[in-house]
């Protein structure tokens, strides 16, 4: 049975974090069982992706209870590219948690509840069940607040009171929203209710719904009004955290976004324009708000609320180029945005601080690093040939198509502070003069660490980069798949025939 | 709360309020209860054992930590799941039970020993929670 496979990258997880609980006091032995595992999970991601790709999409219904009763588990194109990317960020984040995390929060169970996170991402990715991914939210936040608190700090905790209240609070109207849905079509399997909804004659209640959708998965993601708990919260935790936070917690709110704005509201001029608006200003409010910051955590916290905005974008040009553009840029986002809280941990590492005023000097000292670091930032921004550019570009001839010269001009400002920001820590952190810094006390630094610790850091780091660099260079494979996933979402009922069988759409 | 009426009738109910948890954990697969409710009944029954006689005497009798069972449970519950896929070829998660009734227990199949595992971890969860929480009180 080949549709089997669909659940493996969730149970792979599940497993990993038993066996983890099991060596509950022997930290050791969870560092090796979380790089092994994290491997093993890359490679069942490989494989899902492979299938789906040759095979078209697959679907298993939990339990063997047939849809739209049973909790179906769906791989598309979509998903599928998803769960590789969660699981190449999931490797990356592990050996640099491996590699980072202080033993006393090793000991309160990190890894175990790392990868429960992990486990909420890839059932989030998978599921074909609007309430199911609900469950796989509360998996997520549960986690991501045990990761955002485990250490209590002053900061951290301060950070999680902020990130546990608006979480909840999105979670509650998320539930409120699927509530409604449930009473209207009296389904919660995705595939049904993209049939269901589209026959309701009340279009006033199902625009309710589909608006609480959109401030739930709004504030998950940190779209523009409701993203203030972002910037609070994700500099606290250590950089291991801030960087599956940063590089996935939000993407799977705008991956929700997407795939029920894609499938369930389908076609609702009112609500294209809502969505471009949101996109718009979250574009100019985030670039606006890194521009004033001085820590590098917080100028990238702003920076991923001010992409946000592409995605989001591009799912509200509704065209099938535009949709392959914010899967474009989805897609590198998630690798650069993993490595750049990455490469702000090993900043830390160096130098002890965040403060752009303080760092300096750090291209005359560490060259090859620096312009290992340089890969990430200039990513960032896509400077072409890498990976940044290609996306854009297919969302600027797509609001040139619609003549929405508004949206252009948010585009190419958050673009342009984008650039300004990354030539401004370039200059601050790398080329200009570096300070003599007051040594912390009980700080280990980099040039201090063993050979271990330092390619636990590094090592990372490269690797995303040079996934990073074949986004850039080998964009074409990337658009080509970009494209796919557009093509399916856009005709969906590829999808719903996958999930209920040919004879459920007929009756 | 060391009155002697609560100290004895501990001891009688603490193996009367275990049983009643297997019973209500073992009614669960068609009626209400379940693996959920029996958990937190059979950890009310080692609360109420601590009141009454002292944390310390509770975790002498448990004898293991409390929070083992969490890992335990969740590996009982997770082979369940997994059993169909290579028992039978079926979806993850999938019933499979014995052709024959057991006696006393009734049907027996993977779903029993989910639901086993979810007693064992509500049980982990919740003692370990209480015990943490009393210890630093």
């Amino acid at each position: 049975m080949i549709q089997h496979i669909v659940l493996y990258p969730i149970l792979i997880q599940v497993f990993i974090a038993i066996l983890l609980l099991f060596c509950w006091s022997r930290v050791h032995w969870q560092k090796v069982i979380s790089v092994v595992g994290s491997f093993l999970s890359l490679g069942i991601a490989i494989i899902l992706f492979i299938t789906t790709w040759n095979e078209g999409t697959l679907t298993v219904q939990a339990g063997g209870w047939d849809a739209p009763f049973g909790i179906s588990f769906v791989s598309d194109t979509f998903a599928a590219t998803l769960i590789l990317l969660t699981a190449i960020s999931g490797l990356a984040v592990s050996v640099f948690s491996v590699g980072t995390i202080l033993p006393a929060r090793l000991k309160f169970g990190y890894l175990p509840i790392f990868h429960f996170l992990l486990l909420g991402l890839n059932g989030a990715f998978l599921t074909g069940d609007i309430f199911n991914l609900y469950v796989w939210f509360e998996v997520i936040i549960i986690s991501s607040f045990v990761l955002i608190t485990i250490g209590g700090e002053k900061a951290q905790l301060e950070g999680a009171l902020k990130y546990f209240t608006l979480n909840i609070f999105a979670s509650m109207i998320f539930l409120t929203a699927v509530a409604v849905l449930y009473g209207i079509t009296g389904s919660l399997n995705m595939a049904d209710l993209s049939i269901k909804v589209a026959a309701i004659e009340n279009r006033g209640l199902v625009e309710v719904s589909a608006v609480l959708f959109l401030i739930g998965f709004g504030i998950k993601s940190a779209l523009f009004p409701l993203y203030f708990w972002l910037p609070a919260s994700y500099h606290t935790p250590p950089p291991a955290v801030s960087a599956i936070f940063g590089g996935l917690l939000t993407k799977v709110g705008v991956y929700a976004i997407i795939r029920v704005f894609t499938l369930i509201f389908v076609g609702d001029v009112f609500l294209e324009n809502i969505i471009l608006t949101l996109a718009g200003f979250t574009l100019v409010s985030g670039a606006l708000g890194a521009l004033v910051q001085n820590n590098i955590v917080k100028i990238f916290s702003y920076l991923i609320i001010c992409h946000i905005g592409y995605m989001i974008l591009g799912l509200g040009l509704v065209s099938e180029l535009a949709i392959a553009g914010a899967v474009f840029y989805l897609i590198h986002d998630i690798i650069v945005k993993t490595n750049l809280f990455m490469v702000s941990g090993l900043i830390y590492r160096i130098k002890g601080t965040f403060s752009m005023r303080d760092l300096g000097g750090l291209y005359a000292k560490y060259p090859l690093l620096s312009l290992l670091m340089a890969i990430p930032f200039f990513s960032l921004v896509g400077i072409p040939p890498l990976s940044g550019f290609w996306p854009k570009l297919a969302l600027i001839t797509e609001s040139f198509k619609m003549s929405n010269y508004w949206l252009i001009a948010a585009v190419l400002f958050a673009t342009f502070i984008t650039f300004y920001l990354i030539a401004k820590i370039w200059s601050e952190v790398f080329w200009k003069e570096g300070k003599v810094l007051p040594k912390l006390y009980n700080f280990r630094y980099f040039d201090k660490l063993k050979l271990e610790k330092k390619v636990q850091i590094v090592a990372p780091i490269i690797f995303l980069a040079f996934v990073s660099l074949f986004i850039g260079f080998g964009a074409e494979y990337i658009q080509q798949l970009a494209l796919r996933v557009a093509n399916e979402l856009t005709n969906n009922q590829h999808y719903v025939q996958s999930v209920l069988g040919e004879q459920m759409i007929a009756n | 709360m060391k009155t002697i009426i609560l100290k004895t009738a501990s001891n009688y109910l603490l193996p009367l309020l275990m049983l009643f948890s297997f019973f209500i954990l073992l009614r669960g697969h068609y009626l209400p209860g379940g693996g959920f409710v029996g958990g937190l009944i059979a950890a009310i029954a080692f609360v109420l054992h601590a009141f009454a006689n002292g944390l310390e005497n509770t975790k002498h009798l448990i004898r293991i930590h409390p929070g083992f069972l969490m890992p335990v449970g969740l590996a009982l519950a997770f082979t369940s799941g997994l059993a169909p896929i290579f028992y039978a070829g079926l979806p993850f998660m999938t019933g499979i039970w014995f052709p024959e009734p057991l006696s006393v227990i009734g049907m027996v199949g993977s779903a029993l020993f989910f639901d086993i595992g979810v007693y064992l971890v509500v049980i982990g969860v919740s003692l370990t929670i209480i015990f943490t929480i009393t210890e630093s009180a």
